[in-house]
């Protein structure tokens, strides 16, 4: 009675889970047959579910209308400063707030943890404005510039930080180690984790953006995937594999990476949520 | 060491963040022009103005609806593989899929499933023999729709850190209740639940902060012109048009500080109302 009971259960569980994970990847797989499917074939009533045979027109259009190899590659290069940036900037940043003491320290921390509170949309038309009259506009560096400093990963990196035990530090400088080699050669590899955590998910931002860099770029030359979708849905309006290539070849970079470190990705998103 | 991070916040976030309060008191012209003090004009405009309420009022239902049904069905995922799963990392890893995927590649997508002539979704209920229906441009499902695709894209992320915090749970308090012949469901409800409590809390404020701010899938989704942008356009879409459509710089700079004031409440609140019902160990 009992073992019926528990197989039933499972059973449920199993159906329930693989319920969802078809919901979950029915779009990307719609994405990708679309994308190799003729207009006609697209614009068929009833919807046919198979290409009838491999079509790269839609994949030739995104090319067509778009510099696609350029936006590429802004797109990876406005991600790989960010993300570095940020690293950098925020493993200092947080090493010095959780460890040393200096005037002003917890005014200055308490300013930063406020930033933490706004939402990240209010702050853009000022930034849109200081862009503007640095004459940045259009231009690599206005994708990259605000993003580079970070309340959030300062105070995530802070907590790893806070997280080691003063001893393994002391113990550092009794060997003889000064504060610069203590945080390189000591502490910077402890919170591994935490870097890593701090870049996947700043990757994920930056690669997937939307207001920031259609509202700085609107040169095609000069924009990321992103609004580069947004740009090709508005002009191949009827074109639906073209449109969905274009999404299938800005996701699939991110997929990949997600692919190789998806243990560090998941925990990573697991890790933020339990430090908060 | 912290001069990068510091200057960096000075100029692109703390000059900014007071710059936006007195600019909405501000009419500020095209191209930036100053135009001078206008006192309180902005926000009596803004008050006064029927698409921002509309757009406050469509904001509300976003939130009400994909924060409560995105916390449900990640709860129930996280729950489910939990349950000592076969291939827990393929399902997990499938699940996460979703919340990776850039927010506008996956809108263009459900955009075309929804599409009212040659969509999937209508093909499938031809099959089916019910009746077709044009879901992004009828106002009255267009925000459904819209959320759906939201409620799509958070479960798998939320379900992540839920399930960390489930199997954050000590395994004594489990073996107890097995002692005490509880029943799977008492597990769930008595032991699981309110020891998870912590962990939905956070998932609550970041969603109810997210969902506050929803735009891709609405500016992907909808047209800036079709009717359907009335009754779906958040108050982030009525920013972003206010400020870069129409050039109204001062005004959008109110309905920033609206936003603000609106999402600073709520967490406050929030906050205060977690003793009620969260359990810190």
């Amino acid at each position: 009675m009992k073992t019926k009971k528990i197989k039933a259960s499972r059973i449920l569980t199993y159906a329930v889970l693989i319920g969802g994970v078809l919901i979950a990847v029915f779009p990307f797989i719609w994405m990708i047959l679309t994308s190799f499917k003729t207009n006609a074939e697209a614009l068929s009533i009833p919807p046919t579910i198979f290409p009838e045979k491999i079509n790269w027109e839609g994949y030739k259009h995104v090319f067509t209308g778009l510099p696609f190899v350029k936006i590429y590659l802004n797109t990876i290069i406005s991600a790989v400063i960010i993300v570095t940036a940020q690293l950098v900037f925020c493993a200092m940043s947080g090493y010095a707030y959780a460890r040393i003491n200096f005037p002003f320290k917890n005014i200055l921390f308490t300013a930063t943890l406020a930033v933490l509170m706004v939402p990240g949309t209010f702050f853009i038309l000022p930034q849109y404005r200081i862009i503007n009259r640095l004459g940045l506009l259009n231009t690599i560096p206005a994708l990259f510039l605000p993003n580079l400093f970070s309340a959030m990963g300062t105070f995530l990196l802070r907590q790893f930080f806070l997280s080691l035990p003063q001893e393994l530090e002391d113990a550092a400088y009794i060997d003889g180690c000064n504060r610069g080699k203590a945080f390189l050669k000591i502490m910077l590899p402890l919170v591994k984790p935490g870097l890593v955590s701090l870049g996947i998910l700043t990757f994920r931002f930056a690669w997937n953006d939307l207001m920031w860099p259609m509202v700085v770029n609107t040169s095609t030359e000069k924009m990321t995937l992103a609004p580069a979708l947004s740009y090709l849905q508005g002009q191949y309006v009827t074109d639906f594999p073209g449109v969905m290539a274009g999404a299938l070849m800005a996701v699939i970079p991110l997929i990949i990476i997600f692919a190789v470190f998806q243990k560090q990705f998941i925990e990573g998103v697991a890790h933020t949520g339990i430090k908060g | 060491m912290i001069a990068p991070v510091t200057i960096g916040l000075i100029i692109f976030y703390f000059y900014p963040f007071f710059r936006v309060i007195r600019d909405s008191f501000h009419n500020i012209g095209s191209f930036d022009r100053d135009l001078g003090f206008v006192g309180i004009d902005n926000y009596s405009a803004m008050f006064k103005d029927q698409e921002m309420w509309q757009a406050l009022g469509n904001t509300f239902k976003y939130v009400v609806i994909i924060v409560p049904m995105s916390l449900l069905f990640a709860l129930l995922i996280a729950v489910l593989l939990n349950a000592k799963v076969k291939g827990l990392s393929v399902f997990r890893v499938i699940y996460f899929l979703p919340a990776i995927t850039m927010s506008v590649a996956v809108s263009m997508v459900w955009r075309w499933i929804f599409n009212g002539d040659y969509g999937v979704l209508n093909g499938i209920l031809n099959a089916l023999g019910m009746s077709p229906h044009l879901w992004l441009s009828d106002k009255s499902t267009a925000l459904f729709c819209i959320c759906t695709v939201s409620i799509w894209t958070n479960v798998g992320y939320y379900m992540i850190i839920l399930l960390a915090g489930i199997q954050g749970i000590s395994k004594g308090y489990y073996e107890a209740a097995e002692i005490d012949g509880a029943t799977g469901f008492q597990k769930f409800f008595k032991i699981t639940l309110p020891l998870l409590t912590p962990t939905i809390f956070y998932v609550v404020i970041m969603l109810v902060i997210s969902t506050f701010q929803i735009f891709g899938e609405i500016y992907m989704m909808i047209d800036q012109k079709a009717v359907a942008m009335k009754y779906t356009q958040s108050i982030v879409m009525h920013f972003y048009r206010s400020a870069f459509s129409y050039s109204k710089k001062g005004y959008a700079s109110a309905v920033a500080v609206l936003l603000f004031v609106i999402i600073m409440t709520l967490t406050v609140f929030q906050m205060k109302m977690q003793k009620k019902w969260v359990n810190y160990e």
